[in-house]
């Protein structure tokens, strides 16, 4: 009776335990070597010299390296900013009316999220090459247009999922009680429907950035020479050798998306509990 | 009583303050509300009563503005209402599941129809807490909806439409969510407010006991239309038809012919209750030979001890409001006591006698044959 764990305390079986360390161990000890390797003092990634920032002072004098992280920044922003006024949008229309091919639209918003990403690329490309050429010599942020309209198209319809499956829980009395206390609909809408889909407006912002701040595959077929992001910069280093510079770079990235991550939690806890 | 009869005197000589005129209310092919006019005076504690799908929510509704009628027109304040959108109207609502804003807190909540006005921050201010004072919920202003009890969250909701002063406040089913015991208390706390307040009141509600509790005047609504119109005591003694006999409060039905229809006088003939008839010391609706039914509420029926001679029931003819049978059940409900007495025919009457002393004088078991007697202004005889 005394201590043998119950069936499903996992957290207590000497198997569980060792596959968990397993796991931990193939999902962070490669991240742990990259950040390590980053502060190595020497130019090959095998053997440890010493510790050294050289390759952050290089990674922060790399101007086209500087370039592609201030597209991929920019980049993010704007598609989470467009994904979230489109998803949330979208979902409000398949939540609140019905309308003729309703189950196709339904549809055909998922498809992003399934068809694979290298679809997506070669698709993307074609488009701007034949389709809508999207001239590649415009000045700065519009050049990026082409790349953000392809990560939108793939960034809404997670923003459209979360936000439809929060609406589902909403009261459409309270909507009515705010038009029946003077609200006109877009008043009602603002103060009453907007803070409850806040949460799924912060997780979908949330997967929005960070999946358009790391995609490779789709942003590789619309990049052009003069739009080149953050990833497929780190790409083309990395087709040279894989200096510690990389791994500097690298470790930026992960240290803001987990920076960004934590941010936005920290913010949605703050809402809850006030 | 004399309270109610003097607030429905007092209201019938003003004008109504909500008119619904000839109102058709149809979604698709169903009719809701059909062909129904009904006015409703200013400072009365109105209650529309009836089963569920029967357009009383509909109608309140379309008082608030969230449904236009198909046909006829709502009045209210001598107003055509139209298609008026609900922020328009001068009518505020208490939503079934009080719809308070979980984002906000109560005072955000009770201020959040003035600031949609534009007022200014002082008057918001001192209105909320009057308002909040009225409902006793001042000391709760800083609480969030999620950390209020079922009751204070209806408070809220109160306090939240009545702050607008509307005309009327419409509630769709104020005590549904409540549980037994405050439910009871709200009964009496809801009309103290209104009495406080002076405005209309318009009440939803599919619970008999709580309408006849709170409301000075009732509309039975059966299948889109109005079954009956009146004061509680009115729907409950008088009932027009047996849908509202059956629906408010319990009622022993019998099915009978009229065999005798005199000025002073009628004797109704009912198979169950052979060989003995139900007499009346007035004229029965309807003439000989028509299909009747007799309705006798429980409390309205006296239990008497076995005897081989039917009691004697003052100022009627022997043999008659009378019927002897045995008793299937006893529900002891602290109050009272409901017997089920089974007559020969196999009926079962509800007889229900109040609990006067704590020890039982006289003794009725399981299984005792007994007779039931009830006086001659006892029965209700209805057509329909």
């Amino acid at each position: 009776m005394s201590d043998r764990p119950a069936p499903l305390e996992y957290n207590r079986l000497w198997p569980m335990r060792l596959w968990l360390a397993g796991v931990f161990f193939f999902l962070y000890s490669p991240l742990i070597t990259l950040i390590a390797f980053s502060f190595n003092d020497s130019k090959r990634n095998i053997v440890w010299r010493g510790f050294t920032l050289d390759y952050y002072r290089k990674l922060f004098n790399n101007d086209e390296l500087m370039l592609a992280f201030a597209n991929s920044l920019t980049i993010a922003l704007v598609t989470t900013i467009l994904s979230l006024v489109l998803g949330a949008l979208a979902a409000i229309m398949l939540w609140r009316f019905r309308f003729p091919l309703k189950g196709v639209i339904e549809g055909t918003l998922s498809l992003p999220i399934v068809v694979p990403e290298i679809c997506m690329g070669v698709a993307m490309l074609l488009f701007f090459s034949r389709v809508v050429p999207w001239p590649h010599d415009l000045p700065w942020p519009l050049s990026l247009g082409a790349i953000i309209i392809a990560h939108v198209s793939f960034c809404f319809p997670f923003v459209a999922m979360v936000v439809r499956a929060r609406l589902a829980s909403f009261n459409k009395e309270q909507e009515e009680a705010a038009r029946d206390l003077g609200a006109s609909d877009w008043q009602a809408f603002r103060d009453v429907l907007v803070p409850h889909m806040k949460p799924a407006l912060i997780a979908g912002a949330l997967l929005s950035f960070t999946l358009s701040l790391d995609d490779f595959v789709i942003t590789f077929f619309t990049s052009g020479p003069n739009t080149v992001t953050f990833p497929v910069k780190v790409y083309s280093m990395v087709r040279f050798s894989v200096t510690p510079e990389v791994n500097a770079a690298s470790t930026m990235l992960i240290v803001l998306t987990v920076a960004l991550m934590a941010l936005m939690m920290l913010g949605q806890r703050k809402s809850n509990s006030s | 009583m004399d309270q109610l009869a003097q607030r429905t005197q007092d209201a019938a000589a003003h004008k109504p303050i909500i008119s619904f005129r000839n109102i058709v209310k149809r979604f698709g092919s169903m009719t809701a509300v059909d062909n129904v006019s009904l006015d409703i005076m200013p400072g009365e504690f109105f209650a529309l009563l009836g089963p569920s799908g029967c357009g009383k929510t509909t109608l309140l509704r379309m008082l608030a503005g969230f449904e236009v009628p198909t046909e006829g027109s709502v009045l209210i304040d001598g107003q055509d209402m139209g298609e008026t959108p609900p922020n328009k109207r001068p009518v505020n609502m208490v939503f079934q599941s009080y719809a308070v804003f979980p984002h906000m807190n109560v005072a955000d909540n009770v201020a959040y129809g003035l600031k949609i006005d534009g007022l200014p921050k002082d008057e918001i201010k001192a209105r909320v807490q009057e308002a909040l004072d009225l409902v006793q919920l001042g000391p709760l202003a800083a609480r969030k909806p999620d950390q209020l009890s079922g009751g204070q969250r209806q408070r809220v909701a109160l306090a939240r439409a009545l702050i607008k002063r509307p005309k009327v406040l419409l509630l769709d089913e104020p005590l549904s969510a409540l549980d037994a015991k405050l439910r009871e208390a709200m009964r009496f706390e809801l009309s103290q407010l209104q009495q406080k307040v002076g405005i209309t009141f318009i009440m939803v509600t599919h619970d008999q006991d709580e309408a006849l509790a709170i409301a000075s005047r009732i509309a039975v609504m059966h299948k889109g239309a109005i079954a009956q119109l009146g004061t509680p005591s009115d729907l409950y003694e008088f009932p027009a038809s047996r849908f509202v006999a059956d629906f408010i409060g319990s009622v022993n039905m019998f099915e009978g012919t009229l065999i005798k229809d005199g000025a002073d006088e009628a004797v109704i003939a009912c198979p169950d209750l052979a060989p003995y008839s139900v007499h009346l010391p007035h004229s029965a609706p309807g003439s000989a030979g028509a299909s009747v039914w007799v309705a006798i509420r429980p409390e309205k029926l006296n239990l008497h001890k076995n005897a081989s001679e039917p009691p004697a029931v003052p100022d009627c003819p022997p043999a008659h409001n009378v019927a002897r049978g045995e008793i299937k059940e006893i529900s002891y409900l602290g109050d009272s006591s409901i017997f089920h007495v089974q007559l020969s025919s196999g009926q079962l009457l509800r007889v229900s006698r109040p609990n006067r002393s704590r020890y039982e004088q006289e003794h009725f078991g399981w299984g005792d044959t007994v007779w039931v007697s009830w006086a001659g202004s006892s029965p209700v005889v209805l057509l329909s």
